[in-house]
């Protein structure tokens, strides 16, 4: 088997990236559950709240630990793996990562210890923020990296360098405040919330099958059921907002995710099965809904979406004018302050399209030579390769959906059925607790593989971005990787399951003599549990 | 925005220099004990329950520790992209190294302790001295190597390339004068673990610490020195060839530069940087001296002096070179063509003098609630004690 460069590449920062996003989501919801649930217990200082806060605290600090571990790996592999990249568009991107450590896991990182070992040394209140610390820093953290990464999907507020031959920031402001950034923001964090509250919910319900810690897991599931709804809801609106945006900031990859080749007179109709072919250049056996994705798309029946054969076309226009703007560049970093009148302008006219010239430099070494056939060869190389962006598109809406209906569920048992739930509910519960990773890891792949041939959407192609290693070098770490990742995980894994086994450390003690003296507060109206429905 | 005219490009290059210098010598004093501690964990621990105490001298303070790595890393990422890039890709396979250590390393402080099993323990004991040594005896080597120029080249476009293939290129890095200055930087940091280890562990742990690291410190000393006599003496240096322009565009290819002469030379510009060598040898000196006294606090003190001279001498002698290229001189790095822009650096100054004391002050927080010596009741009193 031939192995090339970049494709290893690729491959070994997919899978380094997945791997970090089975801990992330877990880290981003359960500090935050965990946190409520400490708030809850300082208010009413009833020991469940507490043993609920250090039983799903065990549970974080045994993810925590491979989040940031895993971590460590996708800030080094930027300069280790694309090294061109991080020259080219260092002094953008670089920025929100150094803040994201400046601002937010320095916050996290420090409390984090704390928290586990300051029980004995703090009062409850102050114990108490430092929790709210660790979340507060966790989900910061996730705000500058998807600001990074929202800048790789929709590069504003920067411009092309001809002195040092890179992408200089122009406007701060418009990088942070990127509408693509602040919609994947709070679509990515609150997924990460719906799937803490699964997790909690599924792994509570397994005590309810096996009637142990019921209090515990009543009161865990009624906490993560009505955080989880609200949390769903605020994925799939902020999902459509991403859509909305992509409709204007990435056409191609909408375009792509939805199999949709031809332009369709609006609103466009949104394909809810088919077969993409990519040689064919069409999809077949789509199953079409009408008007749906042009109101998604657009928010207007009259607005047209560009489909993937205009896109191509205006690829195209695009490689030719990267060309002018190539030649100009050269002219001027060769000559300086001599360089002809005019040329300056040629450049700042094409600047914009430089990316798409570069990407000829797959067939050529200098994108001038290019023959008519490269060029159409490159306009192609603009569409991704489709079906697995439709269908892992189609998986993240309908596992959300799915999580939507059970959250919804889940949430009026509890609040208007005083809590029972039937056997079969329970058990469907634990079977739950994969979805939002599979909704989670899916989306991710829409969005990166969705990206594709740019790492930087329009400026850098991808293969012009890795670090120029040899293949040997790549097979080493690949294989370092993922051998010492797999180990991990099953250690996480098993880990886990004998805390969950284990169950939460209840005082038996404290419990009866906070109840007893709770009843006499009630005067002898009774505040028993309900008993769990069998 | 014009805001960021009020301080000069050259300025913030110099400022940025020095808070890389800041970060790195941070991440020495604080993640510097606990890679120490690390590495001594096998020998100045002998039975599990000084082992227990040896890790939970550093458990809760680890993971912030780290964090001037991560943050080190991603400034030298926004400061200087084009060292950033360079470095972490031309020390590929070492990097690789780090990490999987630094991966090993909080995995080991958290899981050790899940399970009863002798054998599992043990496993994660190594795992533990691995992510405490491996990375501490790498960083110096990869220090060692920029002392002396790495083989790499920028092309026009500014793609780095690094030729020759990975295997020559690992041990090219593991040349003599790399790993002596890999071995000062390991002493060093056992030095800083074991004085941490007299401060804050009770019992035969601190006491068999404290004879390590009157050893590593002398160590320490004598390669300090060795390497210092090398370097001036055995390793060409790297100069420019003509006018510099400190507030040029960050590009290489702008001005020549060549390789010769002597890193003395800087000593001759400016004496005063002599101060750096004798503050790390008296500090690690004071530092040992202190270990063989019993003494705890003044020895971090002193250690963490000596890690400030170390680490200076090596940037102050360079300067303003960051990293020479050995295989194309003209594309070296240095402080006046490898930042970021004029306005990257201001902007990323004003978050750093807003968030920095900030930072500061919830660390010095934290350290003063976990004050205190850790023994054998530590472990039993908090059910979360690693």
């Amino acid at each position: 088997m031939e192995f090339d460069v970049v494709d290893l590449s690729r491959l070994q920062f997919a899978v380094t990236a997945m791997y970090h996003f089975i801990f992330v989501p877990l880290t981003l919801g359960l500090s935050l559950l965990v946190a409520i649930m400490e708030t809850v217990y300082v208010m009413t200082r009833r020991p469940v709240w507490r043993q609920m806060t250090k039983f799903w605290g065990t549970l974080f600090g045994i993810n925590f630990v491979l989040g940031v571990a895993t971590g460590i790996t996708m800030e080094f592999q930027f300069g280790m793996n694309w090294s061109y990249y991080s020259v080219y568009v260092g002094d953008v991107f670089g920025a929100p990562l150094a803040l994201e450590g400046l601002m937010a896991f320095f916050l996290e990182a420090t409390f984090v210890g704390l928290w586990f070992f300051g029980w004995d040394r703090l009062s409850a209140r102050a114990h108490c923020i430092v929790a709210w610390c660790v979340a507060i820093g966790s989900n910061f953290s996730a705000l500058w990296i998807l600001i990074a990464n929202g800048w790789m999907q929709n590069p504003v507020g920067a411009v092309f360098n001809p002195d040092t031959m890179r992408m200089e920031i122009e406007s701060f402001f418009e990088v942070i405040f990127n509408p693509v950034a602040q919609a994947k923001f709070v679509h990515t964090v609150s997924a990460g919330y719906v799937a803490a509250s699964i997790f909690v919910i599924g792994v509570s319900s397994w005590f309810l099958i096996k009637g142990r810690h019921t209090e515990l897991a009543r009161r865990s599931i009624t906490v993560a059921c009505s955080f989880g709804l609200a949390s769903v809801m605020a994925v799939i609106v902020l999902g459509d907002e991403s859509g909305y945006e992509t409709t204007h900031a990435q056409r191609m990859k909408l375009a792509a995710m939805e199999g949709m080749w031809e332009t369709q007179a609006a609103p466009a109709s949104f394909t809810l099965f088919g077969l993409p072919d990519q040689e064919a250049r069409e999809t077949r056996y789509a199953v079409h809904v009408p008007y749906v994705m042009g109101l998604i798309g657009t928010r207007s029946l009259t607005e047209e979406i560009a489909g993937i054969e205009d896109l191509v076309k205006e690829s195209e226009e695009r490689v030719r004018s990267g060309i002018i703007a190539w030649d100009a560049l050269q002219t001027i970093r060769t000559q300086r302050a001599d360089t002809p009148p005019g040329v300056r302008e040629t450049f700042e006219a094409n600047g914009g399209n430089l990316g798409y010239g570069m990407l000829l430099m797959r067939y050529v070494e200098d994108p001038r030579d290019a023959t008519e056939a490269q060029i159409a060869q490159a306009a192609a190389d603009t569409i991704p390769t489709v079906w697995p962006l439709f269908w892992s598109f189609r998986i993240m809406v309908g596992a959300g959906f799915l999580m939507l209906g059970f959250l919804a569920y889940m949430f009026w048992r509890t609040n208007f059925r005083q809590g029972r739930y039937p056997n079969w509910v329970l058990r469907g519960a634990v079977l739950m607790i994969p979805v939002p990773w599979i909704a989670i890891e899916a989306g991710w792949f829409v969005a990166e593989f969705g990206r594709q041939p740019w790492t930087v959407d329009g400026l850098l192609p991808t293969f012009l971005s890795a670090s120029r290693l040899s293949v040997a070098d790549l097979l080493i770490t690949l294989a370092g990787f993922v051998t010492l990742y797999t180990v991990l995980l099953v250690i996480e894994v098993r880990l886990m399951l004998a805390a969950i086994r284990k169950g939460p450390v209840q005082d038996a003690e404290e419990t009866d003599a906070w109840n007893k003296a709770h009843q006499a507060r009630l005067s002898g109206v009774l505040a028993t549990d309900i008993k769990p429905a069998e | 925005m014009i805001l960021h005219e009020f301080i000069s490009y050259e300025m913030l290059r110099l400022i940025w220099w020095g808070l890389m210098g800041f970060l790195l010598i941070g991440f020495a004093m604080t993640d510097g004990f606990d890679m120490g501690v690390g590495a001594l964990l096998p020998f100045a621990a002998r039975t599990d329950v000084e082992r227990r105490i040896a890790i939970n001298t550093i458990g809760p303070v680890w993971e912030g520790n780290q964090v001037w790595l991560i943050l080190g890393g991603g400034a030298i990422f926004a400061a200087w992209p084009p060292l950033y890039a360079v470095s972490f890709s031309g020390f590929y396979l070492a990097m690789f190294l780090i990490l999987a250590a630094l991966i090993l390393r909080p995995v080991g402080f958290k899981y050790r302790n899940k399970k009863e099993d002798p054998k599992w323990r043990t496993r994660w004991d190594w795992a533990l001295f691995i992510g405490g040594a491996v990375p501490a005896l790498t960083f110096g080597i990869a220090v060692g190597n920029a002392l002396q120029g790495v083989p790499f080249q920028l092309t026009e476009m500014m793609v780095p390339l690094y030729p020759g293939n990975a295997l020559m290129k690992l041990l090219a890095l593991l040349n003599p004068f790399a790993l002596l200055v890999g071995i000062v930087s390991l002493t060093m940091l056992i030095t800083h673990g074991a004085a941490w280890l007299s401060f804050k562990a009770e019992g035969m742990v601190a006491v068999r610490a404290r004879r390590i690291g009157v050893v590593t410190g002398g160590i320490a000393i004598l390669g300090f020195l060795a390497a210092g006599l090398w370097l001036a003496f055995g390793i060409p240096a790297y100069h420019y060839v003509g006018v510099v322009d400190p507030a040029g565009p960050s590009n290489p290819h702008l001005t020549a530069m060549a390789r010769g002469g002597s890193w003395l030379a800087a000593y001759q510009i400016r004496p005063w940087i002599a101060v750096a060598p004798v503050l790390g040898v008296i500090g690690i000196a004071l530092a040992a001296f202190g270990l063989s006294r019993g003494a705890g606090g003044w020895s971090l003190l002193a250690s963490k002096l000596g890690i400030l001279g170390v680490i200076s001498t090596v940037g102050l002698t360079m300067f303003p070179f960051i990293l020479p290229s050995s295989l194309d001189p003209k594309s070296s790095l240095t402080v006046w063509n490898a930042s970021s822009s004029h306005q990257t650096l201001f902007i990323m100054l004003g978050a750093t003098l807003i968030f920095m004391p900030i930072i500061l002050a919830y660390t010095a927080w934290v350290y003063r609630v976990l004050w205190g010596k850790v023994g054998a009741d530590e472990l039993t009193k908090n059910p979360n004690a690693y």
